[in-house]
Order: C-alpha cells, then sequence, then structure tokens
C-alpha cells in the first residue's frame, strides 16, 4: 500500500517488532486460527498470538509439532478461515509435507518462515538460505507457494494483509520469507486497518461448513483415476502462470545512467541500499533491484539489457539462479554470499563493487 | 406401515472399492445410519485418513476432508476449533492413528478436543499391501513379519485405546467389534455415544472397532470373522474402556 493512502485511513503508530508486526498484520487481516511451536527466533510471533487471537476472535494454539501446526491450519482452511503457522527454518523443513497437502488441496493459508542457519539445527543468526525451498515447492510434487520477502518492520506488516489477499485470490499457500535479523528488530510502523472479510462473509463456496441446502464438499489431493491428477496439474500450473504474469514485485534505486545493479532481497537488501548510498556519494553509478515477490521471481525487473548485477545474499547463492535465469547469459553477475551466521558487511559489499568497477 | 430399513440418505448409492468381506463398508454404513438418525447430515464434516478408507468421502454423503497420513485429528482439531457448531469425526485406521499419527491422536485427546474418532482396528497395513501395523498380534504373519511378528525384534500390538484412557481430557472410550449382528449393533450404539457425546458438548469420544481384512489376513471372509471372536478379542478386549 502507498504511503498517502496510509496516512489517509489511519494514523496509529506502534513500535513493534517484525514478528510482532507480521502477527497484528495476520489479525488485522483476518486470520481467525493460529498454530505455532516454539522455535527461535521467531518465538515473539507466536507469543503475540496466543496474547490476542483470543480475545480478537480467532483461536491460538500451541501444537505440539511442526506437523500438527500445519495440519491445523489445513483443517482451519478447509473450514473457510483464514489460517496462519510460523517458524523457523528446521521447524518449516518439519512442515514441508502440510505445505505440498494444502497446495494440492488448494487450500489458502500463510506460513511465515523467519530463517536461521542451517542445514540441520544450525544456529539461530539470521540467514537466507531457505530460498529454495521457500520458491522451489519445498515439499513433494509439483506447486509453487507465493513468496514474499518484507525488508522492514512495515513490510511485515503491509506484506502479511498482502499474503492473506494473494493467498485468497488463488487458493495458493502464500509464504512470507523474512530472517531473525528483520523478526527481531523494533522499528516504528504505521497500523492500517485492514477490512477483513468474516467467517460468513467470506466467498468460499468449496469451503467445509455442513452441507446445508448444495451439494456435499469435498477437499481433498488425491486424485487415483487414470488421468484425473495431469488434469489437475495442469489446472495448477495454468494458474502458477497467472501468478507469474500478475503478482511479480519488487523495489528499483537508481536504475537510470547505472554501471552496476546490486541485487538483494529482504535484510540484505537494506545493507545493499546502504552501500549503493555511499558509493552514489562517491559518484559511482551503482543501483539496486530488490524483489519482494521471489516467486514469482520479478523476471521483468531485468529485461532491460543491462552490463553488471552483483547479487548479494546471507546464503552460498540460491537466489542468484534466479537472478542468472532471469539475465539468461545478457550480463555479467557476480556473486557475494555468507551464511551461518556471517552477514555480508556494507564495507564488504562497498569492497567487492570496487573490484568490479575497476576490475 | 412402518419402514424399518432403507438406504441411509448420508450413504451414496454407488459401489465401494472394497474387498469382499471387509469391514469397511459397514463401519461407513453405521456412520452414515446413525448421521441419519441424529439428523446432522447438513451439520457433519468428515476427515478421511490416508489408507483403505482414504476415498471414504466417495460413500459418505456429506462435507468431508482429506488429511495427510496420521494427521487427521490435527486437522479435525483446526476444523472444529473455526466451526464448533459443526460435527467433526475421523475415521482412521490402525496405522494411521497409531503408528505414523500417534503424536496427533495423543496430543488430540490431551487437550480434550470435541470430536469423535472412529478408529479401525485391522492389525494390518490394507492400503499398502498387508504390512505389520503396530496393532498386529504376536505370531501374526504380514508381509513384514514373515515369520510372524516377533516380541523381541517389533514389539507388541500397541493398546492405543488403553493408553487414551489415561488422558483427563479423554471423556469415552469403548472397543467393539464387527464380528457378529449383535457386536455390530453394540458398534452403531458406541458411535451413536460418540457423536452425542460431541453434540452435548462432553468431548473426546473414540470407538476403536476390530475389522475384519481376510485378504491380508489369507481367510475367507467367514473365518477372518472367527479369527476376530476366537484370537483378536484376546488381545484386544471388547467393552468400554472409559
Amino acid at each position: 500500500m502507498d504511503s498517502e493512502k496510509r496516512q489517509k485511513e489511519s494514523r496509529v503508530k506502534l513500535l513493534i517488532t517484525g514478528n510482532e508486526a507480521i502477527a497484528e498484520s495476520a489479525i488485522q487481516a483476518g486470520c481467525r486460527f493460529y498454530a505455532g511451536y516454539p522455535i527461535t527466533p521467531q518465538n515473539e510471533l507466536t507469543a503475540y498470538m496466543a496474547h490476542h487471537m483470543q480475545d480478537r476472535g480467532g483461536v491460538f494454539i500451541q501444537a505440539e509439532a511442526e506437523t500438527a501446526a500445519i495440519n491445523m491450519v489445513y483443517g482451519a482452511s478447509a473450514a473457510g478461515a483464514r489460517a496462519m503457522t510460523s517458524s523457523s527454518s528446521p521447524g518449516i523443513s518439519l512442515k514441508q509435507e502440510g505445505i505440498s497437502y494444502l497446495a494440492g488441496a488448494e487450500l489458502p493459508s500463510v506460513i511465515v518462515n523467519i530463517m536461521r542457519g542451517g542445514p540441520g539445527l544450525g544456529n539461530i543468526a539470521p540467514a537466507q538460505s531457505d530460498y529454495f525451498q521457500a520458491t522451489r515447492s519445498g515439499g513433494h510434487g509439483d506447486y509453487h507457494c507465493l513468496v514474499l520477502a518484507p525488508s522492514t518492520v512495515q513490510e511485515c506488516y503491509d506484506l502479511t494483509a498482502l499474503a492473506f489477499e494473494l493467498s485468497d485470490k488463488y487458493r495458493v499457500p502464500a509464504i512470507i520469507l523474512g530472517d531473525g535479523m528483520l523478526g527481531q528488530m523494533m522499528e516504528p510502523i504505521v497500523v492500517t486497518k485492514f477490512r477483513a472479510p468474516s467467517l460468513k462473509q467470506s466467498n468460499k463456496p468449496w469451503a467445509l461448513t455442513g452441507c446445508k441446502d448444495r451439494k456435499a464438499n469435498v477437499v481433498k489431493s488425491f486424485y487415483l483415476k487414470e488421468g484425473d491428477l495431469e488434469k489437475f496439474n495442469l489446472k495448477l500450473q495454468s494458474k502458477y502462470q497467472k501468478i507469474q504474469r500478475e503478482e511479480e514485485r519488487w523495489e528499483e534505486l537508481f536504475l537510470n545512467d547505472v554501471k552496476i545493479v546490486l541485487v538483494a532481497y529482504g535484510s540484505m537488501a537494506r545493507i545493499a541500499k546502504g552501500a549503493v548510498k555511499a558509493l552514489r556519494e562517491k559518484g559511482k553509478k551503482v543501483g539496486l533491484i530488490r524483489p519482494i515477490s521471489l516467486w514469482p521471481f520479478p523476471k521483468k525487473a531485468f529485461a532491460k539489457i543491462r552490463k553488471q548485477y552483483l547479487v548479494i545474499e546471507m546464503s552460498y547463492g540460491q537466489m542468484l539462479e534466479d537472478v542468472q535465469l532471469a539475465v539468461n547469459g545478457q550480463a555479467g553477475i557476480e556473486f557475494l554470499g555468507r551464511s551461518g551466521g556471517g552477514v555480508p558487511s556494507e564495507a564488504e559489499i562497498i569492497a567487492k563493487v570496487n573490484k568490479i568497477y575497476h576490475g | 406401515m412402518d419402514k424399518i430399513y432403507a438406504h441411509p440418505k448420508s450413504l451414496r448409492d454407488v459401489s465401494t472399492h472394497y474387498c469382499p468381506g471387509c469391514g469397511h463398508g459397514l463401519a461407513h454404513r453405521l456412520i452414515t445410519e446413525v448421521v441419519d438418525e441424529l439428523g446432522i447430515r447438513e451439520k457433519v464434516i468428515g476427515v478421511a485418513p490416508v489408507g483403505c478408507a482414504v476415498v471414504a468421502y466417495e460413500y459418505w454423503d456429506f462435507d468431508c476432508s482429506e488429511a495427510a497420513h496420521g494427521r487427521a485429528l490435527a486437522v479435525a482439531t483446526g476444523i472444529k476449533r473455526v466451526r464448533p457448531e459443526n460435527i467433526v469425526f475421523t475415521y482412521q485406521g490402525d496405522g494411521d492413528l497409531a503408528a505414523i499419527g500417534t503424536n496427533e491422536t495423543i496430543h488430540a485427546a490431551n487437550r480434550g478436543e470435541n470430536l469423535s474418532v472412529f478408529f479401525i482396528n485391522n492389525a494390518v497395513y490394507g492400503m499398502t499391501g498387508g504390512q505389520m501395523a503396530p496393532t498386529t498380534l504376536l505370531n501374526q504373519k504380514t508381509s513384514t513379519t514373515p515369520d510372524g511378528r516377533c516380541a523381541q525384534l517389533q514389539g507388541f500390538p500397541l493398546k492405543i485405546s488403553e493408553m487414551l484412557a489415561l488422558l483427563p481430557g479423554v471423556k469415552y472410550i469403548e472397543r467393539v467389534s464387527l464380528h457378529s449382528p449383535q457386536e455390530i449393533i453394540k458398534t452403531k450404539k458406541a458411535m451413536k455415544k460418540a457423536l452425542i457425546n460431541q453434540m452435548e458438548g462432553i468431548g473426546f469420544s473414540l470407538v476403536e472397532i476390530l475389522s475384519p481384512c481376510p485378504t491380508y489376513w489369507g481367510l475367507s471372509p467367514k473365518p477372518a470373522l472367527d479369527w476376530i471372536k476366537n484370537t483378536m478379542v484376546k488381545e484386544f478386549p471388547l467393552g468400554v474402556i472409559k
């Protein structure tokens, strides 16, 4: 939502963490069911839901396991409610079964991943190493989740509500992909009052409500008869193509008269932005593309032929592959990445840019 | 003249895919009879398992959801919490409820979710070809216990109903069987009680139903019923457990 419109609608300001902003946005957006399991660094989100959901007409459950949490979301969504779960990397791995079933049953749902270092138990430092898992269908089967990557606490708030909207619109699971830095960080935000549909008003004729005055509804992802599953998969694919056409989102900075375009998302983009501004002050022709939707990846942002890109991630090169696909050999691509607790610093970025610039 | 027997409205008029002598068709029908008698067809939401009964919704004519293997009680929890006015039940086999889904089962029961559970115990995995189930009897031969289930290697038949009965959140558990007309009548009564409990807000109710699987017991339909009566009930005694 643009800032002008936001100002008109409401001027409630909050100083809040990214985790809490996601939770508050979900409640404002009409999330009526939340189930979660404790895992760092997203616990503030679960605690916020525990404090607020019941008082504001929703259901909060601390699930016995990540698998249970995601399957409770499946049930709540099947019953027509806006539903959400959240976790961090190892917990999101456990949820993959459920996410595949949500995609297969075309159930809207929002899944929040506040990423930490991996693989395995890894650590609790911020990371971006679940990009492949989020954008490539982390579970089994040919499916996609819509993936949105906030970069500020305000965006945590705005994109979570958008995730609910898009998830309902296309009947696909939507992922909010943040990281521990963003989840823990406190920033002032402007709170918008969203117009959330109530359970009774929501337009979900497929939902399980009891078969009064209509034929029985079935929520399922099982197509055993020859040809049926292929037909269903083709339907999913055409939906995904529509999402790819219509839902690319990104931010651009200084892309006119540019020699090197930095590409970064989420927390990493904030650091990259600082580097771009510092370099511009020194007269360096540097710009930035910040993907906001990671799936669909904003290919249109790369349509213009440019000379040189520098992809920066808190991973060892995952979004890098999407940039390579988008650029398709039409420009040079350099990479700077750290993961497992390391975050590329502004100074590291500047040094890398200078090396490419003069190299 | 009063009509005393008819095709239940909640049961679709189609043939099932079940093997001759299988208990699922009977259990499905009993549920639909009870749903009709309680007048709750338009409020019921069933959750089907993964296993032989995965397409139960093709036989039941009311709202249904599929659930991933073992997750039926998590799915049912989500549905019921969002729509407490609906009557939500799960229908699950032994592998689904007492192996891959044990965690979901125990915790839904421990939360005292106001749900009804119909648990089909046929001591074997049917859909995948007759492997050992958590409820497989000692010495029972299956495709994964070719010499019979051995306590030292595969442990003992899991009595999940008795385990669940220990939980304060659980209000009613009964083990019934489909091996004779008398037992079938008791099964229907237990199913009805489990649904009435939910309608009255009493809480978590589970009916364990010993059910024949002639195909993977290597028996004809009639000897399969006799096997329940003479052998299976010794390990899984019938009656109200809680």
